[in-house]
């Protein structure tokens, strides 16, 4: 189940090649998907336009439930480009995989923890950033020694364990979705009755992975808009 | 968790070993060998660090910027733009309906303050009217009354002018007659002589005149 991965090292630093295309394709996809759809813009909206729209809506109702919309409204693009990227990623793995030789190429690029954890990481930077910009470096502090100092340590602890939940919530699912899904085809499917027998399960593997992916890229946002929330609201 | 410093190949696989132990703690005395002790290793969280490959970090931090960056531009940008155009529209759209009905409003007030105006109006009009109407009325019996009060005079008068002329003449007729009734009366008295003498007075008289 396990493959190589096409690993390069350039100036010292190591490329999965694997992950660099596919997040390159994911934000391909992710970029057509949104131009396109953007592309006729309308007073009256039709089609394409209207899922968009109704993203839009989503993302910031998701926010709104989180904080403010003066406050949140510049996280609106964020919001959306993850929930975006997340969903197209988390989709990538499901109809193939292309395996050459010993090397796994096509997969989701979120089944690899370091690309959801550098997402997370991001994302939490992010956090801390806006928390600094929008309360002051005072404000920023004290949020750390709120409802009262004892709980600093506990609040350090919470700012890593944020970031790495965040993360490896997201690959696991991911992964473990890619995992089955690889066992079914290389250990199900193994001649024409088997194969007749595997698709029953792959594809009802696969309607659940789409459900996950989604959930997956939802939780994400939403945790994002909570993460940010904590750091930048004002009580 | 586990420490994910770094170590030769041979540590490796004697830590993944470990590992796998630590993983199926439940079943004693078996441990993970090939492909399957690979899954595992994947699984560990320590090995993450071991497999931390800066570039792919960089790359996806880089590439999700780039994505940001492109679509903000490219598509959230128009589309907000054009969804807070739309909003702007509807609430344009909403105050105008607003202030064309309270036009419409403020028109109708002003139109039924007219008609009620006209209508008063119409109602003194026809009370002037009816007014005039009574006093031309008044005006015509009175003026109606007064020349039927003159024709009568005038007529009283006549009659009484026709009267004291048929008086005057009667009175003319009745002094001719008493004189023709005195003559006649006085005829009868007088003789013959004095009929002679009268005739031939009156013969005297003619034969005179002529």
């Amino acid at each position: 189940m396990h493959h190589e991965a096409p690993l390069v090292e350039i100036m010292g630093l190591t490329f999965n090649l694997s992950n660099i295309l596919m997040i390159t394709v994911a934000s391909a996809i992710v970029f057509l998907i949104a131009v396109l759809a953007t592309r006729n813009l309308s007073m009256v909206p039709t089609g394409m336009q209207n899922f968009m729209e109704w993203l839009m809506d989503f993302v910031k109702n998701i926010i709104k439930s989180n904080m403010d919309w003066k406050d949140g409204g510049r996280f609106h693009v964020l919001g959306l480009t993850i929930i975006m990227y997340i969903f197209v990623s988390n989709m990538l793995g499901l109809p193939f995989s292309f395996i050459v030789g010993d090397k796994l190429w096509w997969k989701s690029p979120t089944a690899d923890p370091v690309i959801t954890l550098t997402l997370a990481v991001m994302v939490v930077g992010l956090s801390h950033y806006y928390g600094v910009k929008l309360k002051g470096t005072k404000g920023y502090v004290k949020t750390f020694f709120q409802p009262m100092w004892l709980l600093f340590p506990l609040k350090l602890v919470e700012e890593f364990a944020n970031t790495l939940t965040l993360g490896l919530r997201l690959f696991g699912n991911i992964y473990a979705g890619e995992v089955l899904l690889g066992l079914i085809a290389s250990g199900l499917a193994t001649g024409v009755i088997g194969n007749i027998v595997a698709a029953i399960p792959m594809m009802a593997w696969q309607a659940f992975s789409i459900f996950v992916g989604t959930i997956q890229a939802f939780i994400f946002t939403m945790l994002t808009m909570v993460y940010i929330s904590h750091k930048v609201s004002s009580h | 968790m586990i420490s994910g410093s770094t170590g030769g190949k041979a540590g490796k696989k004697a830590r993944s070993r470990v590992e796998s132990r630590i993983f199926i703690a439940g079943i004693p005395g078996r441990t993970l060998e090939g492909s399957e002790s690979r899954v595992i290793d994947a699984l560990v969280l320590g090995n993450i660090v071991e497999h931390l490959h800066l570039g792919d970090v960089l790359f996806q931090l880089f590439m999700f910027l780039i994505l940001l960056a492109l679509l903000k531009k490219f598509a959230w940008g128009p589309l907000m733009g054009v969804m807070k155009k739309r909003e702007e529209y509807i609430a344009n759209e909403i105050k105008a309906a607003e202030q064309s009905r309270s036009e419409a409003k403020n028109l109708l007030e002003e139109q039924r303050k007219l008609l009620k105006e006209a209508r008063e109006q119409a109602q003194q009009m026809i009370e002037n009217a009816k007014k005039q109407g009574e006093a031309q009325r008044e005006e015509i019996i009175s003026l109606a009354r007064e020349e039927a009060e003159r024709m009568k005079e005038q007529a009283r008068m006549e009659i009484e002018q026709q009267r004291d002329k048929a008086v005057s003449a009667i009175r003319e007729q009745v002094a001719a007659l008493s004189v023709m009734i005195a003559s006649k009366v006085i005829e009868k008295e007088l003789t013959l002589e004095d009929q002679e003498k009268l005739i031939n007075e009156y013969i005297k008289e003619a034969g005179e005149e002529q």
